[in-house]
């Protein structure tokens, strides 16, 4: 199990790692203990912003691992990530109490506004923390386990697969759009106050929470490093690669997508979870298709062979969504977001990062080998490792 | 020839009255054939014969509609998946050279190490000495040693096949089926590929699909030729190349 974890830390995994703690220490001590004068100051609203982002890069990092690793395209992650941020929401209107408008103490405001008597069974057990940290995980994770296990086992692929995606995160919004499913209807879940105790609007719980979503992207990113350093990554490669090839070998294609598959929808339950708290608020419109797209091209644009690219385009993105939206070409943002798509599809198909390490590589080749040629470096650039020098053999 | 290395022969694999047809199509029909262990056979046969139709019912990619197909005495392969059947120990080349190109030779023949197929295995389970061990002496049989660390996608069309072949035998099987592994070779490839092929025959059972007359001599074993769908004749391969039917079929009327 060591092991599993120390096969994926190389040099590349232990720069992101930093980087992401470097960020849950610095913004939120540059936002709580620096004056508002100073130049290094972070202002409030930025710091559930860019936590926002970070909980965007992670719900990525999911997709790019299924997609980019084993070719599964969904299209229907944002159910997923919409899924936990409900379990989330649940817990935290459980924590509003008899603060609400009509003061029930068990009640939420919707229920009491719909003449509800009683608690549905489907809230039982949310007031809890754990609890409801289990079913973050839980509720996605089951829902993926046996949409895969059918899917997969009638060995749905390709663009199929990716249609029943965007069918599963469209039923889920009209049925969380209806008010009598019990989750608020298309109001959503809002109106916190406060969790684990401390105020949901304070600039320290905020700050404590941009911290978990970068240790948390941190630790889910680990993970996947480990998991493609480790035979299984190597036999999704070979499943996105050749099928078929993998299937006459022995093993059991439909075991493997399942497993990552339902990892991936775990993760984007994760990243769902914190997101909420630091928007404030769940409603139906997050099941709605379109969201989910939207993911899938923060991973083109950011680049799918590499685990960084999925996090660095989801962030990326966002900031010139934030950026673009908030001034006058805000009209004009699907437009952008839409031409960049294409752009990159057409220019850059390995994504931002993957062309930059790629450009990379080859400079750093190109130089090896004319210093050979010159006689500066006796050694061949195609030693022992030769083979790994290459980013994609790599990762 | 191999047959005499063998002189107590069991049967490995049983075909009785398979059929397959795809809307109307009659790719197999009826056919039957017989396979010992430690066998090599050659099959060949014109185009749309049922040859490749014939590997893919025995691996578990197409189900017979009619038929019994037999592995090993008694066990029922028109019941298994490909996953399952390849686990009992049959292993299959394809036409086009099909290997891991993103992964490196080294990495190609580790994923095809028999045994550990299971998810949780490939996660926690490193490869050991003996894994090692056993790369070391595939790549010494496939001649691609010096290329352990490339990417099998650099590699040249006949050196693919070879890893391919290499692969199969990592798998450890009884049974390989090899489906024209001399198709886009030079001479040299050619010949050097039925020397490998004949030294695997020594230990496992081989099915050999290939249209090159040549290369079908120089493996020297039993020859069937398959037309639409069933055997036309079997025997070595001068007694079918003189088979009037054969030389019929081949020629044309």
């Amino acid at each position: 199990m060591s092991g599993f974890i120390r096969n994926g830390f190389d040099r590349s995994a232990v720069f992101v790692v930093l980087v992401l703690i470097a960020a849950a220490v610095a913004v939120p001590a540059l936002n709580l203990s620096t004056p508002a004068s100073s130049p290094l100051h972070i202002p409030d609203y930025a710091v559930p912003l860019i936590g926002k982002y970070l909980t965007y890069a992670l719900l990525a990092l999911s997709v790019g691992l299924i997609w980019g690793y084993c070719g599964i395209l969904s299209l229907g992650h944002g159910a997923f990530f919409a899924l936990g941020g409900y379990a989330m929401g649940m817990y935290l209107m459980r924590q509003i109490g008899t603060r609400g408008v009509y003061g029930d103490p068990v009640l939420p405001d919707f229920m009491v506004f719909l003449n509800w008597k009683e608690l549905p069974v489907a809230w039982y057990g949310f007031q809890f923390f754990p609890y409801a940290m289990l079913m973050v995980l839980l509720v996605p994770g089951v829902l993926a386990f046996v949409f895969g296990w059918f899917a997969f086992r009638s060995r749905v692929t390709g663009v199929y697969l990716s249609i029943i995606t965007q069918a599963m995160t469209f039923a889920l919004m009209l049925g969380f759009f209806r008010n009598n499913l019990g989750f608020g209807g298309n109001n959503g879940l809002t109106d916190f106050k406060d969790i684990l105790g401390f105020n949901i609007q304070a600039p320290e719980t905020r700050a404590a929470l941009f911290a978990a979503s970068a240790l948390a992207l941190a630790l889910a990113y680990v993970i996947c490093k480990a998991i493609i350093a480790s035979r299984f990554g190597k036999v999704l490669v070979a499943i996105r690669d050749a099928e078929s090839r993998i299937r006459f070998l022995g093993y059991r294609v439909e075991h493997y997508k399942l497993v990552v598959w339902t990892l991936s929808a775990c993760m984007a339950g994760v990243a769902g979870a914190l997101y909420v708290p630091q928007v404030g608020i769940i409603n139906p419109g997050e099941f709605e298709p379109a969201n989910s797209i939207e993911v899938v091209i923060w991973v083109a644009v950011g680049g799918r062979g590499l685990l960084v690219g999925p996090i660095v385009g989801a962030i990326l993105v966002n900031f010139a969504k934030s950026w673009f939206t908030t001034g006058a070409l805000a009209s004009f943002w699907l437009f952008a977001l839409g031409g960049l798509f294409v752009g990159v599809t057409l220019f850059l198909p390995k994504g931002i990062v993957g062309t930059l390490t790629g450009g990379w590589t080859a400079l750093k080749q190109r130089r090896t080998s004319a210093e050979a040629e010159a006689g500066i470096a006796p050694t061949a650039p195609d030693g022992p490792a030769g083979g790994r020098l290459n980013p994609e053999a790599a990762e | 020839m191999s047959v005499a290395t063998h002189p107590e022969t069991e049967t490995l694999l049983y075909l009785d009255g398979v059929s397959v047809s795809f809307d109307g199509f009659k790719a197999l029909n009826e056919l039957s054939m017989v396979i010992e262990a430690g066998e090599m056979r050659a099959i060949i046969g014109p185009n749309g014969a049922g040859k490749t139709t014939m590997m893919d019912v025995v691996t578990g990619k197409t189900r017979p509609d009619t038929g019994t197909i037999l592995f090993d005495g008694d066990v029922d392969l028109t019941r298994l998946d490909e996953a399952a059947i390849a686990e009992l120990g049959i292993g299959r080349k394809f036409q086009k050279p099909t290997v891991f190109d993103r992964h490196t030779v080294w990495d190609n023949l580790e994923l095809a190490l028999a045994g550990r197929r299971t998810t949780m295995s490939a996660l926690f389970r490193a490869e050991g000495p003996q894994e090692r061990q056993r790369i070391e002496e595939l790549l010494a049989i496939i001649r691609l040693g010096e290329q352990r660390h490339m990417l099998a996608a650099n590699l040249s069309h006949g050196q693919k096949q070879w890893l391919e072949i290499g692969m199969l035998l990592a798998q450890e099987p009884k049974l390989l089926l090899v489906d024209e592994p001399a198709a886009g070779m030079t001479d040299a490839e050619t010949a050097a590929t039925a020397d490998l092929l004949k030294e695997i025959a020594k230990e496992k059972s081989v099915i050999v699909v290939e249209h090159d007359m040549a290369f079908v001599r120089a493996l020297g074993v039993k020859v069937t030729v398959l037309n639409e769908g069933s055997v036309l004749s079997e025997g070595t391969i001068d007694h079918v190349s003189e088979d009037p039917r054969v030389i019929e079929v081949y020629l044309g009327r």
